[in-house]
């Protein structure tokens, strides 16, 4: 029989009991969700109207003639509302939490995108919200703090371990275990334990499906590659999971190679980890020999995390996609050639994805088509990019 | 019957748990041994692990000064095989999922045998996870203890009492291991569900015990044992010597308090 909570060997739930009959009665609801076309037209609501979806698939032509190969369509998740493809997620568990009837929402953050787009969900609909954030992240996305402070938000400073995402993780599992019959955990990404992975996913697939339609209006055909970036994978595995039925479409997930793959500073988990038990899901994780989970580095707040969702595990090792490390310095490169070229500037964590379809792209043809998710816009990231690289006069 | 139940099954019993390699080697041999001394009817031995997120901010802070101390797995099975030399109590092994997967569950459950211990802990492994651990526990004659909590249903309940060996691990209240000053009033139908389920099986509280009043309490509400962590590191942090350690385990097995 196949394993509800798995994808191949991956996921399951690795929690502690107290956390158990929580995880089950999300999963019953959100099971209940699925099918309920009252939730699911309200969700459609805020995605329209609040959320600004759908958001544009823009052919970048510039990008195109500087790379010389394949048509480069980005899809603008930059320009959902909060200014990154977490709403989607947030808006679709904050409704659920509603429905659940729990008034407390708590959430951990990395950029602070899934902590900012958490908080917008909860002012709109009433709910207290409660944001971990590791204090080193803190330090390098005040913006995102001061966002999340003014939408009402309590943040929590986590100066624990790396004093980063994987810390802000440890600290909201502890929380939930204390409140969990009056808190509902909002997940920022495709991973931890059953139903998370799915739950997210779906949210999320609104990328893809989007993506989908507008290609096939605008280029009369599916794309040869979509590309993502993957901390814990969930832009990518929105973007990727509605073709995954179309053997022609490729997909390539950017992870961050930090300072480089060989110098134990990054973030790769499958490019670089093995497979290991973290935050309740069976995944790729960067790990030393006896298991203690690694530090990891990244110059984007939001990759900077040692697991990966179960999913990106899974499809890695079937062949279905393909995983590369890109790292800082090409990830920097690519965020000044996308603001340069197209007038558009991305996240740090998405300029990952942009790097790596702008390399693949000129490997391409010129009648192929390549898709970027860009999961977010750049602003967040002006101060980081600054004190990096300066401002030419 | 496992020497664990075995012990446990005589009642008004203490579990002592005490980080592996905190704040010393030499010091975690000599508190532990204290603690025996003291009255500890089963030694709990804390596995040292980066992302403890079943653990409040003392076993938190005892785990990473214990990894700072270069302590792994293969240390905490050299430490298990030195109280072994020391003493008779039964010793379990309280650690996180990730490390066990690593070294391999079949080869970590001989390890634990080879070095003495007689049981596992395993808070982030729920029952539904557990299975292929529990053989590799059964083939080497050692017990995986299974966890239940105030939020576990009757019916599950059950099951997991029947999945687990040595004892079952009753997690007092929600939240994380830390000293709490007061029990739950919800701590005695708790409790009395657990001793159902359980059957012959023992029955061991743990997560915020500091005081004798509350292990007390628990003896009366009908624990065979009471489990104490977070407040004898607390106290070793707090620089407790071992004849501190050996009289704050004493009152705890007493359950009165401390009699001066």
């Amino acid at each position: 029989m196949k394993d509800r909570t798995r994808f191949g060997q991956y996921g399951g739930r690795y929690v502690p009991e107290i956390l158990m009959p929580a995880l089950e009665e999300l999963e019953r609801e959100y099971d209940s969700v699925k099918v309920d076309s009252i939730f699911q037209a309200e969700l459609r609501e805020y995605m329209r109207h609040y959320g600004g979806r759908p958001t544009p698939l823009y052919f970048a032509r510039r990008l195109t003639e500087r790379c010389g190969g394949a048509r480069i369509y980005l899809k603008r998740e930059d320009l959902c509302h909060g200014g990154a493809h977490k709403f989607n997620n947030v808006m679709g568990q904050a409704l659920l939490c509603k429905r659940m009837g729990k008034e407390r929402v708590i959430a951990e953050t990395g950029a602070g995108q899934h902590g900012t787009a958490t908080a917008m969900a909860a002012a709109v609909l009433g709910l207290k919200a409660e944001i971990y954030m590791g204090t080193e992240d803190i330090a390098r996305q005040r913006m995102n703090v001061f966002r999340m402070k003014l939408m009402g938000a309590k943040v929590h400073p986590v100066d624990s371990g790396s004093c980063t995402l994987k810390d802000a993780l440890n600290e909201a599992f502890r929380d939930w275990a204390a409140t969990v019959e009056s808190t509902y955990y909002l997940m920022g990404t495709a991973a931890g334990p059953h139903p998370y992975p799915a739950m997210v996913r779906d949210f999320q697939s609104v990328i893809g499906k989007e993506i989908r339609r507008q290609i096939l209006s605008q280029e009369g055909r599916l794309p040869d590659l979509l590309v993502a970036c993957v901390g814990g994978g969930s832009n990518a595995i929105g973007t990727f999971h509605p073709f995954l039925n179309d053997p022609g479409v490729g997909f390539l997930g950017a992870e961050a190679a930090g300072k480089g793959l060989d110098t134990g500073k990054h973030a790769a988990s499958i490019s670089g980890g093995k497979v290991g038990v973290l935050h309740g899901c069976k995944s790729y994780l960067l790990q030393d020999g006896n298991g203690m989970i690694s530090q990891t580095h990244s110059v984007a707040a939001g990759l900077d995390y040692p697991g990966v969702g179960p999913e990106h595990s899974l499809l890695n090792d079937i062949h279905r996609a393909q995983y590369t490390g890109i790292t800082d310095q090409q990830a920097l490169l690519a965020f000044r050639t996308l603001s340069e070229v197209e007038g558009i500037i991305p996240a740090l964590e998405s300029s990952h994805a942009v790097a790596a379809g702008m390399e693949r792209a000129a490997e391409m043809s010129k009648d192929q088509v390549i898709v970027i998710t860009v999961s977010g816009r750049g602003d967040k990231d002006l101060e980081t990019v600054i004190d990096l690289m300066g401002v030419d006069d | 019957m496992s020497r664990i139940s075995d012990t446990l099954s005589r009642g008004r019993g203490l579990i002592c748990y005490l980080t592996a390699g905190f704040p010393s080697e030499e010091l975690f041999i000599e508190h532990a041994m204290a603690s025996v001394e003291g009255g500890a009817d089963v030694l709990e031995i804390g596995v040292p692990f980066t992302d403890p997120v079943a653990d409040g901010k003392v076993i938190q802070m005892t785990s990473q000064k214990a990894l700072d101390n270069g302590i792994t797995p293969p240390r905490v099975f050299e430490l298990t095989r030195k109280l072994r030399a020391l003493t008779n109590v039964p010793l379990v092994l309280m650690g996180y999922y990730n490390p066990i997967f690593q070294i391999g569950e079949g080869r970590y459950a001989q390890f634990a045998h080879e070095s003495g211990a007689d049981g596992l802990i395993v808070p982030d492994l729920p029952l539904e996870e557990s299975e292929e651990l529990r053989e590799a526990c059964i083939r080497n004659e050692i017990d995986l203890v299974q966890l239940v909590s105030p939020t576990t249903s009757e019916e599950r309940m059950i099951k997991i009492a029947r999945a687990s060996m040595g004892f079952l691990y009753v997690v007092s209240a929600l939240g994380t291991t830390g000293a709490r000053t007061s029990l739950s009033s919800d701590v005695g139908p708790l409790i009395r569900r657990a001793k159902k389920a359980a059957g012959s099986l023992p029955v061991g509280v743990g997560f915020g015990i500091s005081q004798s009043e509350q292990t007390g309490q628990l003896y009366r509400e009908g624990a065979d044992a009471a489990i104490v962590g977070s407040a004898l590191l607390k106290n070793i942090i707090d620089g407790a010597t071992l004849e501190d350690t050996r009289r704050f385990v004493a009152s705890l097995r007493d359950g009165r308090g401390f009699q001066d």
